[in-house]
């Protein structure tokens, strides 16, 4: 039995690394942009930051993952897991749609590069954000 | 013994395991698949290939689209895919369409594949109609206006050309066979943006994407019952009183009012006209975006081809632009035609009331200049009810517009009605 399941222990090590190479699992740990349209329902968004005011100083995760390491690597595991799950079954809102903490992740990277810009004008209680006003300068779609 | 059981359940868990990896990484292989080019060019088409499964071999999604417009997908509040009979809905059309084959039968129309069966059935006309009729019902027609000529189509009757059809319309109505380019065919709109001076070789892909559709879906009329050519009243312009100011001049009536005798315009479908006073089309907002809105197959985006009434696919039709939740979109469509209805509502019992009063007043003995004004009236109110009424979107596609109209039709009516009251003998 030992051999056995030394056997099927070594095909399922083989299996899931080759898996996360094929699917390049290894680029979601890194800062590349075209890490998010590995999945081609991200496309959208990508070509239209490609053209944004923001392509050139800032990448995908600049606005949407926290800038402090732990919570930076803990929003990319909670997304790269619901991402991953709707992806592979294919039950999600489309046009697909950012979810409040998302939102809230990208409010605070506006105010994280401009804060001294914003700094006297951020009286508003959530209810107005940059993007209400500004929705274009990271991507359109 | 205990040891054993360890290393089994250890086993039957690694193989579990291995199974859902094989799972995943099928699906990530399909997912791969997908995102590659899928466009497959199986058959050549004709110039002139009329039949739409010949195109859908190389074109399966758009085809599979279009099949499903012979769908009866349910009834939005004032219209969807129902095939709904106005005339028991509303009894008031009755009257107002009196003498005019509309009081014979008067449905919700139907998909584009259901078109051709449609305008056969009727009952509207009979087996007296002309070949004019079936100008938007068949892509049968490109193939004919290129063989015996847009004349000679117009001017044969139905009943002979239909046995020269049997699809309806459908791909070669819309796209060069060659290119797949969107490129208008009806002789009647190409004429008429002529006249414009709109030269459609000229116009963009998202302009395009609002003339197919602006082929068919707009206000016309026959040059005459005997030579029933077929125009759009485009000359002056697309607004209400620019058509208007056209029929006046050509001395156009569509049929006499058996009750108050005013030579009457019947409104057909003036859809594109409508929107083109509307803040979509302003925005560059063409017909296809929300009658046709892009849909995710796999990774290739296409336009949906089952082309239907965006109310019953808000998501992809409306929320592409617009951030709301659905439910909000809807609900601002739904209050803005609910408001279009009301006005429509009082528009119609006040041409009722003027077609009554001019009838009782020419009984009464009134004065022929009176009920000649009134009748012009009674005409100038009925073609701006028509014109919403008759157009599919219940005002949405320019509510200010609809609301305007709506307005003048009131207006006009009763102005109508005090005008015979007033000439009545004995006041």
């Amino acid at each position: 039995m030992k051999q056995w399941n030394a056997i099927s222990l070594g095909v399922l090590v083989g299996l899931g690394s080759f898996t996360f190479v094929y699917a390049k699992g290894y680029s979601y740990l890194l800062n590349d942009p075209r890490t998010c349209v590995n999945c081609h329902v991200m496309r959208d968004q990508y070509d239209a930051w490609q053209s944004s005011s923001h392509h050139t100083v800032a990448v995908c995760n600049d606005c949407h993952t926290p800038h402090a390491l732990v919570p930076k690597y803990w929003v990319k595991a909670t997304n790269g897991m619901r991402h991953s799950a709707y992806f592979t079954l294919g039950n999600f809102h489309e046009p697909i749609r950012i979810t409040e903490s998302n939102r809230r992740v990208a409010e605070h990277s506006c105010v994280y590069c401009h804060e001294r810009l914003v700094r006297s004008i951020q009286g508003h209680d959530g209810s107005l954000r940059c993007v209400s006003c500004h929705p274009r300068v990271g991507h359109q779609d | 013994m205990k040891e054993n059981r360890i290393h089994v359940s250890l086993f039957v868990v690694t193989t579990l395991l291995t199974i859902a990896v094989v799972g995943l990484l099928l699906n990530i292989i399909q997912r791969k698949q997908e995102a590659r080019d899928r466009f497959a060019h199986v058959v050549p088409i004709a110039d002139l290939e009329t039949d739409p499964e010949v195109w859908g071999h190389n074109f399966p999604d758009q085809y599979d689209g279009w099949k499903r417009t012979a769908e009866a997908y349910g009834a939005t509040e004032f219209g969807g895919g129902a095939h709904r009979d106005k005339l028991a809905l509303n009894p008031r059309l009755k009257e107002l369409y009196a003498g005019y084959p509309f009081s014979l039968e008067y449905r919700e129309r139907r998909g584009h594949a259901r078109a051709l069966e449609d305008v056969i059935g009727t009952k509207r006309m009979g087996d007296q109609k002309p070949g004019t009729c079936m100008s938007c019902k068949s892509s049968d027609n490109v193939r004919l206006w290129n063989e015996i000529g847009p004349e000679k189509f117009f001017l044969t009757p139905m009943r002979e050309l239909q046995h020269q059809v049997s699809h309806s319309v459908s791909c070669l109505n819309c796209h060069d066979p060659k290119t797949m380019d969107l490129r208008p065919a009806n002789p009647a709109f190409l004429a008429a943006m002529k006249n414009r001076n709109i030269d459609l070789a000229k116009a963009t892909r998202q302009e395009m994407r609002t003339y197919v559709c602006a082929q068919c879906h707009v206000e016309y009329y026959f040059e005459t019952p005997d030579r029933p050519i077929l125009h759009f009243p485009w000359e002056n312009g697309l607004r209400v009183e620019e058509m208007e100011r056209h029929y006046d001049a050509i001395g156009f009536a569509d049929w006499e009012h058996p009750v108050s005798g005013a030579k009457m315009i019947k409104a057909q479908h003036p859809d594109y006209e409508l929107w083109s006073t509307g803040i979509h089309a302003r925005a560059g907002v063409a017909c296809a975006d929300c009658h046709m809105p892009f849909r995710r197959v796999g990774a290739q985006k296409i336009s949906d081809h089952w082309v239907r009434s965006p109310l019953v696919n808000v998501a992809h039709a409306c929320q592409t632009c617009h951030r709301q939740t659905e439910e909000e979109m809807k609900e601002r469509v739904v209050a803005i035609q609910r408001r279009t209805r009301e006005l429509m509502d009082r528009s119609e019992v006040a041409i009722i009331a003027a077609t009554r009063a001019i009838a009782q007043a020419k009984e009464a003995g009134a004065p022929e200049s009176a009920l000649e004004e009134a009748r012009a009236l009674h005409r100038r109110a009925q073609f701006r009810w028509d014109f919403v009424s008759s157009e599919n979107s219940m005002g949405f596609h320019s509510p200010q517009e609809a609301a305007r109209l709506l307005g003048e039709a009131i207006d006009f009516a009763r102005q109508a009605e005090i005008t015979v009251l007033q000439a009545r003998p004995g006041r």
